[in-house]
């Protein structure tokens, strides 16, 4: 699987992230580096403990993370998580199907990243 | 050391995920050193560590521990934002966030998702757009702004000293400067016969508010007769314009700064005429210098449209007229066009010159950007010198191995130094210290609240503090001194901003201390208490406890001599460590046993009702045999229930009773009683 493979399976945007990094040697040392994200784990923790705080922030790093990979489609999920546990908003008001949408697109993205790893080695 | 690494501007990227850090990291990297923070504490630390070291600070907003919003407002209560600009990296992009941002002095931002090419750009744009900037404000602040400074005040104080005398409001002065420079900004559009230069008219207009100083020679009822002038006095009157001059002829420094040169023509010119009619040299036209002739036109002008003693104030249109006319002195025509032309304008300006809108009004002459660094007029060279003294504190700060911290008391918050917090298990960075549980842990609260007590106590002329405590170093407890001084800032009412200090290790000594304490105490022998400390205890317990009954009793190793000579002295001194040991367990707890020196020993204990039952078992035990050596022994009692509680006499008593004992063939014990009152002593006569 190449770079390029590896993106249009997980939705997302080859070109944009080459355009600003320029580089694949980077993006690729990026999507790796993807997988040893802490950020989710502490996402389902912090939706687990119900601690609203954490699970914000942690949706918001991968929010972030993603944009700047261009992993759309998990962009677009945490994106709108992220939104729904904006301080202010009521926890328990969050839409279920979401996290489970973002923890699928999650799921897709890192098996997909593995399957370049392991090609890769 | 690569000369080249040294070189590399630092960028701080403060940001919770290590994606985002690394990504821009390897974006700047190979142009830049990075230093990165894993939040906004962190970034203050290193901010506070580093200072101006930091080139730019590329700052993320949701954050945990203190969010990239907090991390701005501590920028801008420390200054750092005024020499470290800020780029705002974060994902958010709601107008609120961007405008607090702004507002909060953040530089520029940088949008998700990152462009290797615009992060590049902008970080390297930003800090030289800075770069440029602290360049100018250390030039202007350092060679401009503090001469200008020093010299404005001069001259406000001498000219108001003027003005104190003369019963005027002291706006005179600032209305003749800011008539003067108007007129001359107004000349220099209409002719440039003069020559004169931006610089020029601020320094005349300096000056100009000397133009009366050689009043300070004219007495007081002649300065301020609300009548007219006899010819003697005016006479008299006129002469202040030569004293004036003469007063800054004769001024030991300084004589040949431009200020002083023009103040000079000011006062002693500023009442000639321009057809050659004025005082005190008659000069005639262009031989007045021109500042002269202009503070001598706003000089005339203020004083018709200001109330004074002998009459009520001109309006503008009246004053101009009557110059205009000549009732009022002489001028050069191009003067009174400029007069005429500045017209209506002067009224306002003069109103509206109000003495702190003046000094206001200066500043901005000089350079706007001063006034945002008006208290902290620092040069970049003033910032290189500090930073070598930090290197050079550091250094020696590393070498020296010791714990050292920094506390701040807006923000609370207490900063120890990266080897120190190693050795202490304790962030670098701590918020409120007082609640901090792992501060807490290590140095323990009440020894916490004590130091806190002892530096609320201190002075800003007695800044420094002593404190022992055990603290817990690396797992164990060690004994430690913190010295400490607090810090105070401000000349009139001065406000305590912190403490520094640092913790010395004090370990070792504290032990040898306490050991020598117990050696001071104790007999090396046996280990008991010497005799010198137990006859201290006894006192004092005796002094505590003035209702309470006790007994002092001194034990006498019978035939110890023998030990000593059958057995050696080796022998010998192991009789006496059983003799203590048995000693030591025969007693309970509360009470004291002592050697009192050769084979004597003393017991001193409290009791209720049944003294006989315990000195019984006392006897009994110690009694026996050690190594085949058979133990025997005599003792004397002494009971303070019989009257006496001076230790001298108890002890002397107790020892009577031994002497008893012994003439009686030992063996046994006795108390004390008045039937052997005229004994002899068993201490001085042992066997």
């Amino acid at each position: 699987m190449t770079l390029q493979e590896c993106y249009e399976a997980i939705g997302g945007n080859y070109e944009d992230v080459f355009g600003r990094f320029r580089k694949e040697s980077l993006i690729r040392k990026f999507v790796l580096k993807f997988l040893n994200d802490p950020s989710f784990d502490a996402l389902c923790k912090g939706m687990e403990s119900k601690n609203q705080e954490e699970a914000f922030r942690a949706a918001h790093t991968i929010k972030g993370v993603c944009q700047n990979l261009a992993f759309v489609q998990l962009y677009e999920s945490s994106k709108d998580l992220t939104e729904q546990l904006r301080p202010g908003q009521d926890m328990a008001q969050v839409d279920g199907a979401l996290f489970e949408r973002l923890q699928e697109d999650y799921r897709r993205t890192t098996d997909a990243i593995r399957q370049l790893e392991q090609e890769e080695s | 050391m690569k000369s080249e690494s040294k070189k590399k501007q630092k960028v701080l990227i403060a940001d919770d995920s290590e994606m985002n850090r690394s990504i821009l990291a390897d974006m700047l990297g190979e142009d830049f050193e990075i230093i990165e923070a894993v939040n906004g504490k962190q970034a203050v630390q290193l901010l506070q560590k580093y200072n101006v070291e930091i080139s730019i600070l590329l700052l993320d907003i949701v954050m945990p521990e203190m969010d990239g919003f907090e991390v701005l407002a501590l920028m801008n209560q420390y200054r750092w934002i005024e020499d470290v600009p800020v780029i705002m990296i974060s994902a958010e992009t709601s107008p609120s966030y961007i405008e607090r941002a702004y507002e909060l002095g953040v530089t520029d931002f940088i949008s998700r998702p990152f462009d290797e090419l615009i992060v590049h750009r902008r970080v390297l744009n930003t800090i030289m757009l800075y770069a440029k900037q602290k360049k100018l404000v250390g030039l202007v602040s350092d060679q401009i702004y503090e001469k200008e400074k020093s010299s404005n005040l001069l001259v406000n104080i001498l000219s108001h000293i003027v003005e104190f005398r003369n019963g005027e409001s002291g706006l005179h002065v600032l209305h003749v400067q800011t008539m003067t420079e108007m007129l001359l900004k107004k000349l220099i559009q209409m002719t440039d016969q003069y020559r004169l230069n931006a610089s020029d008219i601020s320094l005349i207009g300096k000056a100009s508010a000397l133009h009366d100083i050689g009043k300070i020679a004219i007495p007081d009822e002649i300065l301020n007769k609300p009548g007219r002038l006899t010819k003697e006095e005016f006479e008299q009157m006129k002469t202040h314009t030569v004293v004036g001059a003469s007063m800054l002829e004769a001024l030991p420094f300084h004589g040949d700064e431009p200020l002083v040169k023009i103040a000079y023509q000011i006062c002693r010119w500023h009442h000639e005429r321009y057809d050659g009619k004025g005082y005190p040299d008659g000069l005639k036209g262009e031989e007045i210098p021109i500042a002269a002739q202009i503070v001598s036109l706003a000089d005339v002008y203020d004083a018709l449209t200001s109330k004074r003693v002998y009459k009520d104030a001109y309006s503008h249109e009246k004053a101009v007229q009557m110059i205009l006319n000549g009732e009022c002195g002489v001028f050069s025509p191009i003067l009174l066009e400029c007069l005429q032309e500045i017209g209506e304008n002067i009224q306002t300006e003069l109103q509206v010159n109000s003495l702190s809108q003046h000094s206001q009004k200066e500043m901005h002459n000089v350079t706007a950007e001063i006034l945002r660094h008006e208290e902290l007029a620092v040069s970049e060279r003033t910032l290189r010198l500090l930073e070598h003294e930090r290197i050079k504190y550091q250094f020696f700060a590393s070498l020296s191995q010791e714990i050292q911290f920094e506390y701040t008391t807006q923000p609370p918050m207490l900063s120890v130094f990266d080897w120190g917090s190693h050795q202490l298990g304790l962030n670098e960075i701590i918020m409120d210290p007082e609640e901090d549980e792992s501060l807490i842990a290590v140095m323990g609260k009440e020894n916490l609240h004590q130091l806190i007590e002892k530096l609320n106590g201190t002075t800003q002329e007695e800044p420094v503090v002593q404190f022992d405590c055990e603290l817990q170093i690396n797992g164990a407890f060690r004994w430690s001194r913190i010295i400490s001084r607090t810090m105070w800032f401000g000349d009139e009412e001065p406000q305590c901003t912190g403490a520094i200090g640092k913790v010395v290790d004090i370990h070792e000594e504290h032990l040898r201390m306490i050991d020598l304490q117990h050696r001071a105490s104790h007999d090396l022998l046996t280990g008991l208490i010497n005799h010198t400390y137990a006859k201290e205890y006894i006192q004092q317990k005796l002094r505590a406890y003035p209702d309470s009954n006790f007994a002092l009793v001194i034990v006498d190793l019978d035939h110890f001599k023998q030990a000593n000579d059958n057995y050696g002295h080796t022998f010998g001194d192991q009789v006496l460590q059983y003799m203590a040991n048995k000693l030591s367990h025969s007693i309970r707890g509360e009470d004291m046993a002592a050697r009192v020196g050769g084979d004597e020993f003393l017991i001193f204990l409290e009791y209720k009702v049944d003294l006989e039952a315990a000195i019984q078992r006392i006897f009994r035990t110690l009694t026996g045999e050690f190594n085949g050596f058979p133990i025997s022994l005599s003792m004397g009692i002494a009971k303070t229930e019989d009257g006496e509680r001076e230790y001298e006499e108890l002890f002397h008593r107790a020892d009577q009773a031994l002497y008893a004992v012994k003439r009686g063939g030992r063996g046994n014990y006795r108390y004390y009683d008045d039937s052997i009152k005229d004994t002899l002593s068993a201490i001085s006569s042992i066997d």
